[in-house]
């Protein structure tokens, strides 16, 4: 399958033709409007090892992400960085390329944290190999974390090697009714001290806080934190997944990242704040520069995650010469712009 | 090839002279260094096997000192190689006799701490150490802490993707830096990564950790803070055989406890080490394996007892656990000067840096004491057990004709040996100019021409520390011919491209 996706990029090289990259097509919302023909991924699944006493998998991207997170759970472990999914269908290609990481992700790291490797196809439709299957390696550049967050604008990722971690023992989430400011504060003097937090969420005046560890560990912490214990696993899978209510509306859904500490940002709309304040997502139907602005003025930057014109600025604006710089690495993985031109930025 | 291959003259007093002058016209006098007994301080790095003295050495002290180098040097085509504490351990920062040497060293201050958002914004010149320091009130540090700690600055850690004793729980410094300023080759100022935990377009970040000096120059580095853990227990098992340690550190992993730190040392290495700190090792074991578990001191005590009888079960001789906080650094002092206690047993030493899977330790350590064997020399071995990262110490003594250039074909063996099972040539110490030829074995043409096109995005002209890290595919078409000795490959099982 990987000899036939190489043939597919060279044959669009050879043709001139832009080419659309496509996995389970769950995150097809996501990013800025493409155009070209397609090239699907899925069929380029199954794992291609997997040692879990190594705390490492390799899998073919076309691999449902279900299926992955199915094989590690049944050996105790998970992709720690928790991927929201968004469908059934999702692929672990998807996941790497969207660069999207779940609840966990302050507390233990992001896509790009637990990727060690790569195989890509470049638009030579070369097949290259970058970065390996252990926990270090300073062997050239790290091309592999390129790719996490790239919108597959560098390249067609056909394999990935990732650090698992093992599943925690005991999961515990308590709820505690806080206004946002009090709440950002709460989160953020907790993750000055050593608690074992692994999630944590203000929605419609109440905070949530998941702990994650041995037994003993997450009792300890439940004991210094106080609030109501919550059996409450399904509110994690459903903000990682976006079907609390909160994310069902069709006003356009922004994701605001901004220092964690930030106090809420007077931005006229509905927000959900997670990972310590630093992810906050707002409804809001007031204009792109308008809320970029006000970002930017705290030292954040701002998606339009969903919704609203996707041929616009879906991505904040880079600096003049942080652009150039994406032109030129575009050019020297994908000299002919054969892949999802358009896609994160305009000329990328 | 590229100008970085071809053999250079040695540049003329005149020149020198006539260059520092250039500098000295917007640097201060003190900041441009180029008489020969001035430069001979920077003529290696931690690899000093290497050395060479650059065109000059310029000091800068502000950022935009940094820009008006570099401004000056991509107009003339001079070739600039960064250097921080020279603490670096593949020659990635030896100088270029045709280039200038950029050292950060002035480069010392904490800019800005922010207790809240746990970060720290600090110039490339602070060492690793000092941000801890600095931020030790607030019960914060920074994680990463390579054994050169003391020494060694935040700017090469970010060149390097440094490690240290922790990277397996708490990560490696690409995991722990969140935003870079750095000078472009052309002397434009830029901002890599943000205050937030992401930000917008490529992940440049990753991109410029570990590049070594190839993309830019960092000027400035804001780092993550972490609460520091509760407590910490370090466990210290003995072994009969090596392989038996090995298999324990795979059985610790799979039991589902991630420990803080998992580090190994075989016999040489604790012998040596016992005699330098006297921390009480066990000099009778094959292999001795440090288990540091931090946390809530309740979930301590729980794995505590897990990683006990997983050691117990995978035949460990002997258990002893850091009574209190004084013997646990104790206990760990050891296994951190394990560099400089080799040191005393031979005249010179040569550390080599290559990570394997886990579960290869066993055979890749009875494969280098062959070859330790066939080739003469002692070989201790420390290492980053939990990350499979090895770091086999070669003895050797410099003075003894040929030994040095034994001593480099056994390191060029070992890390074929480490690629052979999946590894890789390098953890955490670079690439530099000492494995350049090993990244003909690791990385196909293809591969190599990919590196190459991404440096040339950031640097088209190839001024920025050419001629390290990547090499160029006349090199290695040369490295391949001279590995082929009677028409047989020397590894007839390895791939060939």
């Amino acid at each position: 399958m990987a000899v036939e996706l190489c043939e597919a990029v060279v044959q669009a090289a050879a043709d001139g033709t832009a080419v659309q990259i496509q996995g389970g097509n769950s995150k097809a919302f996501y990013g800025r409007e493409t155009a070209g023909r397609v090239l699907a991924v899925s069929g380029h699944s199954g794992v291609v090892d997997y040692e879990p006493s190594e705390l490492v998998v390799t899998v073919r991207t076309g691999t449902a992400v279900s299926a992955l997170e199915a094989a590690l759970a049944r050996e105790g472990q998970m992709l720690a960085f928790e991927p929201p999914r968004f469908g059934d269908a999702a692929t672990v290609g998807g996941v790497v390329a969207s660069g999207l990481s779940g609840p966990r992700r302050p507390y233990c790291g992001a896509v790009r944290d637990f990727v060690l490797g790569a195989r890509i196809i470049n638009g030579r439709g070369e097949h290259l190999r970058f970065g390996g299957q252990v926990m270090k390696n300073v062997a050239g550049y790290d091309v592999s974390r390129l790719m996490v967050g790239a919108l597959g604008t560098l390249g067609v990722i056909t394999e990935v090697s990732f650090k698992v971690l093992p599943v925690p023992v005991r999961d515990a989430t308590l709820r505690m009714a806080l206004p946002a400011d009090l709440a950002i504060q709460r989160m953020n003097e907790w993750a000055a001290r050593p608690l074992p937090i692994s999630g944590t969420c203000h929605t419609n005046g109440e905070l949530y806080v998941r702990l994650s560890g041995s037994e003993s560990g997450v009792a300890a912490a439940v004991n210094r934190l106080g609030g109501d214990a919550v059996d409450d696993a399904a509110f994690w899978e459903s903000l990682r997944e976006q079907r609390l209510d909160f994310f069902t509306a069709q006003t356009p859904l922004w994701r605001v990242s901004v220092p964690p500490a930030v106090p809420p940002l007077a931005i006229e709309g509905e927000w959900l704040t997670e990972w310590g304040g630093a992810q906050r997502w707002l409804k809001s139907p007031l204009a792109v520069e308008t809320i970029r602005e006000q970002v930017a003025a705290a030292g954040g930057h701002a998606i339009l995650f969903r919704g609203g014109d996707r041929s616009g600025p879906v991505f904040h604006p880079l600096p003049q010469p942080l652009l150039a710089l994406h032109q030129r690495l575009k050019n020297a993985f994908d000299p002919g712009r054969l892949f999802n031109p358009g896609r994160l930025y305009e000329g990328v | 090839m590229s100008h970085s291959d071809k053999p250079l003259d040695p540049p003329s007093l005149a020149e020198r002279d006539a260059l520092a002058r250039e500098f000295q016209r917007w640097l201060p006098a003190e900041a441009v260094l180029h008489q020969p007994e001035q430069l001979r301080p920077y003529e290696c790095d931690g690899l000093s096997a290497y050395r060479r003295l650059p065109l000059v050495v310029v000091l800068p002290d502000t950022v935009e000192q940094v820009q008006q180098v570099m401004r000056y040097c991509a107009a003339q085509g001079i070739p600039v190689v960064a250097r921080g504490a020279g603490t670096g351990l593949s020659g990635g920062a030896l100088p270029l006799s045709n280039g200038v040497l950029l050292s950060l060293t002035k480069f010392t201050r904490v800019l800005d701490i922010d207790p809240v958002n746990r970060t720290a914004r600090v110039q490339p010149g602070v060492r690793n150490l000092a941000i801890s320091e600095a931020v030790a009130a607030l019960d914060l540090y920074y994680a990463p802490d390579p054994s050169s700690q003391i020494a060694c600055t935040i700017g090469g850690n970010v060149a390097e993707n440094a490690g240290g004793l922790h990277c397996l729980k708490y990560g490696l410094t690409v995991h722990n830096i969140i935003r870079l300023q750095v000078v472009t080759v052309d002397g434009e100022l830029v901002t890599i990564g943000a205050d937030s935990l992401d930000s917008p377009g490529y992940d440049l970040l990753a991109l410029m950790t570990g590049s070594e000096g190839m993309l830019g120059i960092i000027v400035e580095v804001t780092v993550k803070l972490l609460a520091k853990p509760e407590s910490a227990k370090l466990i210290m098992a003995s072994f009969d055989h090596v392989e038996k340690a090995g298999d324990a550190v795979g059985a610790i992993i799979a039991s589902g406890i991630v420990p803080g730190g998992l580090e190994m040392m075989d016999n040489p290495a604790t012998r040596a080490t016992e005699d330098f700190v006297h921390a009480g090792y066990d000099t009778d074991a094959a292999a001795i394996l440090f288990c540091e578990l931090d946390g809530v001191p309740e979930e301590i005590d729980d794995d505590l007892e897990r990683v006990k009888q997983v050691l117990d079960q995978n035949g460990c001789t002997r258990i002893r656990i850091a009574r209190d906080e004084s013997e646990r650094q104790l206990f760990w002092s050891g296994r951190k000067s394990a560099f400089p206690a080799v040191g005393r047993i031979s005249p010179d030493y040569y550390c080599i840096d290559g990570t394997i899977p886990r579960k290869q330790i066993g055979f890749v350590l009875t494969r280098i004491a062959q070859l330790s064997e066939e080739y003469g020399l002692r070989v201790a071995n420390v290492f980053h057990a939990g990350d499979g990262n090895l770091h086999p110490l070669i003895l050797y003594d410099g003075n003894q004709p040929g030994e040095f250039e034994r001593t480099e074909e056994l390191g060029a063996r070992i890390l074929e040996a480490c690629i052979e099972v999946g590894g890789t040539i390098t953890g955490e110490h670079g690439v530099g100019v000492e494995k350049i030829d090993q990244m003909c074995v690791q990385f196909a043409p293809a591969e190599l021409r990919q590196f190459h096109a991404l440096k040339e995005a950031f640097d088209p002209h190839r001024l920025l520390n050419p001629g390290k890290a990547v090499p160029t595919l006349a090199r290695c078409a040369e490295f391949r011919a001279m590995h082929v000795h009677g028409g047989e490959l020397k590894f007839p099982e390895l791939e060939r491209f």
